[in-house]
């Protein structure tokens, strides 16, 4: 049986999760993905011809909030989420557009 | 004799709406406030935190629609647009792929090219980004979330136009559209607008579509006229040397009038779209479409023939004071206090106008309140103010919407209305001229101007020249 996670898809997700893995990790990653693959196969068997597709397993709809200001200058507790703070700005390595 | 093309130009539009909160948080939209005193765990992307939509986001948004000619998507949901960027702090844009709230609307444009019908393909909601800056002294950028998460709606058109006038034409329409509808404020040069804009060209008369680029960085009209010319060129250029047009973003610099490709970052475009878990759909009844419907403003076509019947004032006038709607507001509430089109649209054509190019400015900058306005025109009415010290009244309005009445008297510009001491100027004018005053009696009328001028001028030009020249009338004929 070929593979659900093949060398090619693992180098994919690699680099859209932004990944560096080792070639064990990468073997290891293979495998763990393709179990949960199939697992969720599992859902494959059943014979969903007709149904709506939901996104919310809830029938809620329209939460809405007023537009009105209701959150005042956190900034000091925001900021210590960063790993480094400079000027009241968060610090991230240097970046372009 | 070289081969034909022709431009086709498809845009995208986002324009920040103009409401008090965040698409999804409580917190503040205002511009200007200090880095990261407007954020919350919400527009920070903190694990557990929980957005919920802005009630007035979806509103703008189905007005708009509306307004653009749209069917609104009846339910609609968010989906999350993956990708890692600093300014991005959840990893994920919230926005709308599969069901954008609305679809297939149009814009009329007018060009020297005659009318046409611009294809709106869709409307959607989403939020913004953080705002990155770099720093000039280390190894290191900085974010600032003030501007995560402040509303955004992104207008497609459908790759309708075919110059860079008619991508004028469009913006304009749109702009004053959704300026009548208080959406937004619209500056290109604030970024509230901003328009990207993807172009290819094809050989003349053929059907298919080239390969397309995608221009940003464009914060004016002239900007994006010369980024459309140049992309033009450069693409045409490409294909006569027979190589290919390669898809990518480029960024247009507007001092260097050229532009580059971005730096393609490493991953593909690829960016998982999926529902948003976090929020749920929004059903919009019958009844609240038609409530919004009902809301719905007077458009500038409306309020342009509703001008010509109630207002004795020039087509031209009309044209030009109902291109903004703050002007035209101006213009309806001064004239509601005065009583007087007429010299209402004369100060708003001709002052006022001038004022606004010389300073660089958009009508929508005009500061002027009708009250200050409307007791600008009484002054003159009631002769305390000559038409100089009106003007120079006004541009102080123009600047900082002073008072009329009290600028007046502070600057002593009102009028003497003193005839003593009028007369007195005038008897010393006289006594001081015999020359002038001997050309006038032998016939030459003309004399008296100097006469005028120089009363005037001993009254400090505080005086009515119409007087000015009855008094001096009257001294004359005495022998």
């Amino acid at each position: 049986m070929k593979p659900r996670i093949d060398d090619e898809t693992i180098e994919y997700i690699g680099i859209l999760a932004k990944l560096e893995l080792s070639p064990e990790e990468r073997e290891q990653a293979k495998g763990d993905m393709g179990r949960m693959l199939d697992y969720i196969g599992k859902l494959e068997e059943l014979d969903t011809a007709g149904i709506e597709p939901v996104s919310h397993v809830f029938t809620v709809e329209n939460v809405f909030r007023e537009d009105v200001v209701t959150n005042g200058d956190m900034r000091g507790d925001i900021l210590k989420n960063a790993p480094e703070e400079k000027d009241g700005m968060f610090v991230v390595p240097k970046t372009f557009d | 004799m070289g081969k034909q093309y022709e431009t086709v130009i498809g845009l995208e539009v986002h324009v920040e709406l103009a409401t008090e909160t965040k698409i999804f948080c409580g917190c503040s939209t205002a511009f200007g406030g200090q880095p990261n005193t407007h954020t919350c765990p919400v527009c920070t992307g903190m694990p557990g935190a929980l957005p919920v939509l802005n009630r007035q986001v979806l509103e703008y948004a189905v007005a708009v629609g509306l307004a653009l000619n749209c069917s609104i998507t009846r339910y609609c949901k968010f989906d999350r647009k993956n990708y890692f960027y600093p300014d991005n702090p959840q990893n994920y844009q919230i926005s709308q792929l599969y069901l954008p709230i609305c679809r297939g609307g149009s814009v009329e444009i007018e060009t020297g090219e005659g009318r046409k019908s611009i294809g709106i393909h869709e409307i959607h909601m989403e939020e913004d980004a953080g705002k990155l800056i770099h720093d000039q002294w280390e190894d290191c950028s900085l974010v600032d979330y003030n501007r995560s998460g402040v509303p955004l709606l992104e207008i497609v058109s459908e790759p309708d136009m075919g110059s860079a006038e008619e991508v004028i034409a469009y913006l304009e329409k749109l702009r004053t559209i959704l300026r009548y509808l208080g959406v937004s404020d619209c500056k290109l040069q604030e970024g509230s607008m901003r328009a990207d804009v993807n172009l290819s060209v094809r050989e003349a008369g053929t059907e298919g579509l080239g390969t397309r680029t995608e221009m940003k960085n464009l914060n004016s009209f002239r900007a994006i006229s010369r980024a459309i010319r140049g992309e033009r060129e450069r693409q045409i250029s490409l294909l006569e040397e027979g190589k290919e047009v390669v898809q990518e973003t480029r960024r247009w610099d507007d001092i260097r009038e050229e532009s580059y490709a971005m730096r393609s970052k490493e991953d593909a475009r690829d960016y998982r779209y999926f529902p948003d878990p976090d929020l749920v759909p929004v059903a919009i009844s019958e009844d609240w479409l038609e409530e919004i419907r009902r809301r719905q403003p007077e458009f500038r076509t409306e309020k342009m023939a509703r001008y010509k019947k109630e207002y004795p004032i020039p087509d031209y006038d009309i044209e030009i004071i109902t291109a903004s709607k703050h002007m035209a507001d101006l213009f309806e509430e001064t004239t509601a206090l005065c009583g007087q089109p007429k010299k209402v649209s004369n100060w708003l054509m001709g002052e006022t106008l001038r004022l606004l190019k010389e300073r660089g400015m958009e009508p929508e900058d005009i500061c002027v309140s009708p009250e200050h306005l409307a007791g600008l025109i009484r002054l003159i009415d009631e002769k305390a103010v000559n038409s100089t010290a009106a003007k120079e009244i006004f541009e102080a309005m123009f600047d900082r919407d002073v008072d009329p009445e009290q600028y007046a008297e502070e600057k002593g510009l009102k009028m003497v209305s003193d005839e003593g001491a009028l007369r007195r100027a005038a008897e010393e004018v006289v006594a001081a001229n015999p020359k002038s005053v001997e050309d006038y009696r032998k016939g030459r009328e003309k004399a008296i101007g100097f006469l005028v001028g120089q009363t005037m001028k001993a009254m400090k030009g505080r005086a009515d020249p119409g007087a000015v020249n009855r008094v001096l009338k009257e001294l004359l004929s005495k022998k």
